[in-house]
């Protein structure tokens, strides 16, 4: 089972006991703050999907000091599947990852009907929800801690985006991104295991490697393990990829290769990837990768071809490709890069 | 407006297409990056309502506009 990225909230008799339109003077249900400050605390995401009148209930909110708490807040008279669907599209995750608490059976039901993938939760088991499985993260890192505020710089960078008059290069160059990369360390390997459970979309392999298997890399001569932060003028996106190499002679092999799904519009995708090119050549290497396809990451596989990547071998489910090494790569001049040595 | 005019319009949202030229490398010329690869693709298969198979996911057969429309046309007329 998936763990929970976003608790979406209806808020009269689920996040307070009354109907805020036929009674200003709701009062909060009780523990409710403290299992939303529990969940932002764990890194899972909340928003809400109400049917109230918007401005009416957000000044609710920001006079019980929970409004920040929320993303992309629904609050309207539209049909709750639609909403919850719209959060999962603007925050950018899966249906399956989305838990959504209603005290109205009708409600429950009709989200359930049209997205069978998420968690529906009876407002009366509130109390529960901070001890379900998948309300508890194998790992709280301090990328998850941060996760809100990261998505919130993400909607200043988006609505900037809007306004923007422009092509989105001319945007991104407004970003000054700073791309920086360095061997893991132990401190990353948490994060690094929450990326590999976490990503779908831009992973070309969906290994998932425990921590002790990562420790091992970092220690073994043979294998490259590096992670990759991103940071612009709203903030550090936190820790956002990695890769892993496996040295066997002359061809380099890349096992795994990932970007979280946050950054998939900064251009930053091959970046990565480049660097790795780059590397292997002046190393008078080969670079290999790995792809093994799912329903998600096709991204992954057009990225390697349109990097100039062709098939060479198939094993099994995987399919091997290997870069043309006759050209050195270059790098986005929007984009700072900086290699950091350990 | 023809395919050319079509990929054309769709390139403007990404980078400035003012000077570019039907045989200009696309990939030359700035966003080379995954999302903009995979938009496009994907903008090619909806606008046009064909299917990319993985032989044709080539750089070369997605390098300019040129290439873009051929691959376009090869789809249509099977």
């Amino acid at each position: 089972m998936q763990k929970i990225k976003c608790v979406v909230w209806d808020l009269d008799n689920t996040l307070w006991d009354g109907v805020l339109l036929e009674d200003k003077k709701v009062i909060l249900r009780q523990g409710i703050r403290d299992i939303i400050e529990s969940l932002d605390n764990r890194g899972i995401l909340q928003s809400i999907s109400s049917k109230n009148d918007y401005d009416i209930a957000r000044n609710k909110l920001i006079e019980f000091d929970l409004w920040e708490y929320f993303i992309y807040p629904q609050i309207s008279w539209d049909v709750k599947s639609e909403s919850v669907k719209t959060i999962a599209e603007s925050i950018n995750i899966g249906l399956d990852t989305i838990a959504f608490v209603d005290d109205q059976e009708f409600e429950l039901e009709e989200v359930k009907f049209s997205h069978p993938q998420v968690l529906c939760i009876n407002a009366v088991n509130i109390n529960n929800i901070l001890d379900m499985e998948v309300m508890k993260p194998n790992y709280i890192t301090r990328d998850s801690k941060n996760r809100r505020k990261m998505y919130k710089d993400d909607i200043s960078r988006n609505s900037a985006q809007k306004n923007f008059i422009g092509n989105k290069e001319e945007f991104l160059r407004t970003l000054k991104m700073q791309f920086m990369i360095h061997n893991a360390r132990e401190e990353d390997l948490q994060r690094m295991e929450e990326l590999t459970v976490r990503t779908h979309q831009m992973n070309s392999t969906g290994y998932i490697y425990s921590y002790d298997e990562l420790k091992q890399f970092i220690s073994d001569e043979n294998y490259e393990l590096v992670v990759v932060q991103l940071d612009d003028i709203y903030g550090s996106y936190g820790k956002i990829g990695l890769a892993m190499v496996e040295k066997l002679g002359k061809y380099w092999e890349l096992k795994l290769l990932l970007m979280s799904c946050r950054v998939m519009s900064k251009g930053v995708g091959n970046v990565l990837l480049n660097h790795l090119i780059n590397k292997a050549r002046k190393n008078g290497a080969i670079l290999r990768a790995q792809f093994i396809p799912t329903n998600t990451n096709r991204i992954m596989y057009i990225t390697y071809k349109f990097n100039g990547f062709h098939e060479v071998d198939t094993r099994g489910e995987v399919i091997l490709l290997e870069a043309d090494m006759s050209y050195e790569r270059k790098m986005p001049d929007y984009i700072t890069f900086i290699e950091r040595s350990t | 407006m023809s395919y050319e005019e079509k990929i054309k319009s769709f390139l403007g949202r990404y980078v400035n297409v003012d000077d570019l030229k039907n045989d200009d490398n696309i990939f030359e010329i700035g966003l080379v990056d995954s999302l903009f690869a995979v938009q496009l693709v994907s903008y090619i298969e909806e606008e046009f309502d064909i299917a990319i198979t993985n032989q044709q996911l080539d750089l070369d057969n997605f390098k300019d506009i040129n290439s873009i429309a051929a691959i376009i046309r090869v789809n249509l007329a099977v």
